[in-house]
């Protein structure tokens, strides 16, 4: 049986212990740009260690190490789930 | 002969202003404080990029035969600057050109670390690369090729390993060794990936008939003239590798974009660390984080580890402060005694200079004992846990996670919680929580609201309504302050937002140096605000609450006194009744008394009457001193305090000239609002203008915070008068 691509998410979807690929990032977000520099181009894989108690920020492990952003400053960015 | 000692002052001029310049460059998290340190230790020099809320730190010190100065660079992330703080940093790099960079590169972050080192080596500025965290590779069974890493970055490593005082001592010698003979880090490259392009298109064209080389063909594919030209055209499957190959070349003279410079940062990292084999055992972090970021126990634990900070900086400080106040307090005595002669000067230097930096310096136990906290919880990674866990509730006004430390901070004073606004990523929130944070009902309001709380609300209401009184002042400075954050964010200090990143770094034990250095430095920076700053505001405030005074106009208060005292007093009560009245007449009589009555009929929708005003006036350097001032102009003398049931007696029973009572339970609650929401605090608006740098912003924040007061108050009464 074909491996079904999986469909794109968004952050505001991300689930604490599942891993994600980054497919594209694009759009007008400013924040994206930062998010490029610390490490979250395409193609990046990265596992949401933990969501924070209020649900949001998301504490990422990408590149070897942990970052915290907020779900709606990475507006922009399309994550594939890793099974 | 004197020419020629002229020419050697010159020399000596050019040698002082020709003292190398060492920046210091790196991540945030990197361990760029514990390699600052470790070179200057107690040399440092705390001061302020000018123009900016960004501090300098910067030491000299002497490495071999040469002075040299060690700038901290603020970390950053990227050479591309988002923010104030990063913009300050970039250009103390890219405008100054320091002689000698030193990245400090964390072994156990390479991939992300290396992404700034990528563009810091494009600058061309001679780089040496201080290697830390090398301890954190080895605990995971990982290692190090160290020459492999050098010959990849193209510049000197060393690492800071195991005993971490001969690791300075060896970067030391790295630094002087770059100093004598200067060479310019390379800029990184990739593989350059037209080879392969290039080499593929030469075989086809070999297929095709036309044998050309290697370096021909590279030539070629930028010559419109050149027979391959002609060749692509004539044959399809050379020209599918001519199109490839055109497309390789450019993509290889390109600047780096941020993927290029992680693919590159990849590949070093993969060939400098070597990773162990097999099952990776849970790190100590991960388990550690399990608990201390659960969304139950690690709120749980954030309440108590908030709650120990707290309790500690109120246990330790507190006989910490009377010793001070003890001290100044003497000092004052023995210095009034000397200057007895001189009745001006003495009062000038007494109760202006000595009390009022008596007044301001009291508070450097608080500041020490809350910088012993934040290093620690700053070097050992809870911080950043913390700010995790707030995050949601305190960003959504525009504030983030971090906040939580200078506004419980300020809950207690608000100087300390102003300096400690520095753990604020950037200059915006760091400005933002610097104006709210003495909204924040401090300890010096406790002294306020007892009085008036003990006067009006428990002898009616009851204790219960005492201890809510109480509760409502305290929860008030952060209901008004949440709001006022949301406007500032969409008026004062709009612009591009940033994204809140935050890094949740490895816990690690605390370096003490790092810890005693930055409660030193911050002390520092504390006395001499109040050694300059402070000095001047108390002298001011000591003058305007002292002049103008003679000897003839306290002769005449006292006879009129006199005149209409009660029969049957003793001499010595006399006496002292008679002090009393001088001590209220010559403050009515003062330029700050002239000040409060000519102020009365703006205070009056308050039901505020000219005592209250020029009580308020005299407590514009510390807003505890409203309690002596109105001890002083309701005529009981400077002596009282909050617990002294004649001031509360006094207080409920003044009336207005016509006879009404003049504190109406709604005055008190309007003079507490008062209270907690203006800024009479000198020592406060000292501590922002050196931390802002700017006289603009403690200008606005008296301003704002005073106008928001007033109106409260004068709401507050006129309700209040509707209602009853």
């Amino acid at each position: 049986m074909p491996a079904m691509a999986s469909p794109l998410q968004s952050f505001g979807s991300l689930r604490q212990g599942e891993r994600y690929r980054v497919v594209s990032i694009d759009g007008e977000n400013p924040c994206l740009k930062r998010f490029e520099e610390l490490g979250l181009t395409e193609g990046t894989e990265f596992r949401v260690v933990k969501v924070a108690p209020f649900g949001d920020p998301l504490e990422i492990d990408l590149r070897g190490y942990h970052l915290c952003l907020r779900r709606k400053d990475a507006v922009g960015v399309s994550v594939e789930h890793i099974p | 002969m004197r020419s020629a000692s002229l020419s050697s002052t010159f020399r000596n001029v050019a040698v002082l202003t020709q003292v190398p310049v060492v920046a210091v460059v790196g991540n945030p998290n990197a361990g760029k404080t514990t390699v600052f340190n470790g070179l200057t230790g107690l040399r440092q020099k705390v001061g302020n990029y000018p123009g900016v809320t960004v501090e300098r730190a910067s030491g000299r010190i002497r490495i071999g035969e040469r002075e040299v100065e060690i700038l901290d660079i603020p970390g950053l992330y990227s050479v591309a600057p988002t923010s104030e703080d990063e913009r300050v940093a970039v250009e103390a790099m890219t405008v100054e050109r320091p002689d000698l960079i030193v990245y400090v590169l964390d072994a156990d972050n390479l991939e992300r670390n290396l992404f700034l080192f990528s563009q810091v080596a494009e600058l061309g500025i001679p780089t040496l690369v201080a290697l830390t965290m090398v301890d954190r590779v080895e605990s995971k069974g990982g290692s190090v090729d160290f020459a492999r890493l050098a010959n990849l970055l193209g510049v000197e490593v060393v690492p800071l390993v195991a005993h971490r005082e001969r690791g300075i001592s060896e970067l030391r010698n790295a630094i002087d060794r770059s100093l004598e003979n200067p060479r310019p880090a390379p800029a990184v490259r990739l593989p350059d990936p037209s080879e392969n392009a290039i080499a593929e298109l030469r075989e086809r064209l070999g297929r095709a008939g036309s044998d050309f080389r290697q370096a021909e063909v590279r030539e070629a594919l930028e010559d419109p003239e050149h027979p391959i030209h002609q060749l692509a055209e004539e044959f399809p499957e050379v020209h599918a590798a001519f199109v490839v190959a055109q497309d390789a070349l450019v993509e290889a003279s390109a600047p780096m974009d941020n993927a290029a410079r992680y693919r590159w940062s990849g590949m070093v990292r993969r060939a400098a660390i070597i990773e162990s084999e097999g099952q990776q055992r849970k790190s100590l972090t991960d388990r550690l984080d399990r608990v201390l970021t659960h969304r139950l126990f690690g709120l749980l634990i954030f309440v108590g580890m908030m709650y120990l900070v707290f309790q500690g900086i109120y246990t330790f400080s507190a006989p910490l402060m009377t010793l001070i106040e003890g001290a100044f307090a003497a000092f004052g005595d023995k210095v009034g005694g000397l200057l007895l002669g001189n009745e001006v000067l003495r009062s000038a230097v007494v109760d202006g200079l000595i009390a009022g930096v008596g007044g301001a310096v009291v508070f450097l136990p608080q500041i020490l004992i809350l910088f012993f906290f934040i290093a620690l919880l700053e070097g050992t990674g809870y911080l950043a846990r913390a700010a995790f866990l707030m995050d949601r509730l305190l960003g959504w006004c525009g504030l983030n996670g971090r906040a939580f430390i200078p506004l419980l901070s300020s809950f207690a004073c608000a100087i300390p919680g102003v300096m400690a606004a520095r753990v604020m990523p950037d200059a915006k929130s760091r400005l933002a929580t610097i104006l709210v944070a003495p909204l924040m009902s401090c300890s010096a309001r406790l002294p306020v609201y007892l009085v008036l709380i003990g006067a009006f609300v428990q002898p009616k209401y009851g204790a219960f309504w005492a201890g809510f009184a109480l509760f409502a002042m305290h929860l008030l400075g952060l209901m008004v302050a949440i709001p006022i954050v949301w406007v500032l964010n969409r008026s004062l200090l709009k612009g591009s937002r940033l994204p809140f990143v935050l890094e949740l770094p490895p816990y690690q034990w605390p370096r003490w140096k790092d810890v005693w250095l930055a409660m030193f430095y911050r002390g520092m920076v504390f006395l001499k605000t109040a050694g300059t700053i402070i000095v001047v505001m108390s002298l001011l405030i000591w003058g305007l609450s002292y002049f103008p005074r003679s000897a003839e106009a306290d002769a005449s208060y006292r006879a009129e006194y006199l005149q209409t005292a009660p029969a049957g007093l003793d001499q010595e009560e006399l006496d002292h009744r008679a002090e009393l009245h001088v001590d209220q007449e010559r403050l009515a009589a003062s330029y700050l008394g002239r000040f409060g009555k000519a102020i009365e009929p703006a205070f009056v929708p308050a039901g505020f009457d000219w005592r209250i005003t020029t009580a308020i006036l005299s407590a514009f350097p510390a807003r505890e001193v409203v309690v002596p001032a109105l001890g002083i102009i309701f005529n009981l003398g400077g002596e009282v305090d909050e617990k002294s049931p004649d001031l509360r007696k006094t207080l409920e029973s003044a009336t207005w000239p016509d006879g009404r009572p003049l504190f109406t339970l709604w005055t008190a609650i309007g003079l507490m609002v008062f209270f907690a929401l203006c800024c009479q605090c000198m020592a406060t608006l000292a501590v922002v203008k050196r931390e802002t740098n700017t006289w603009k912003w403690p200008a606005f924040m008296f301003t704002y915070m005073t106008t928001l007061a007033y109106v409260a108050a004068v709401l507050i009464h006129q309700i209040g008068v509707r209602f009853s």
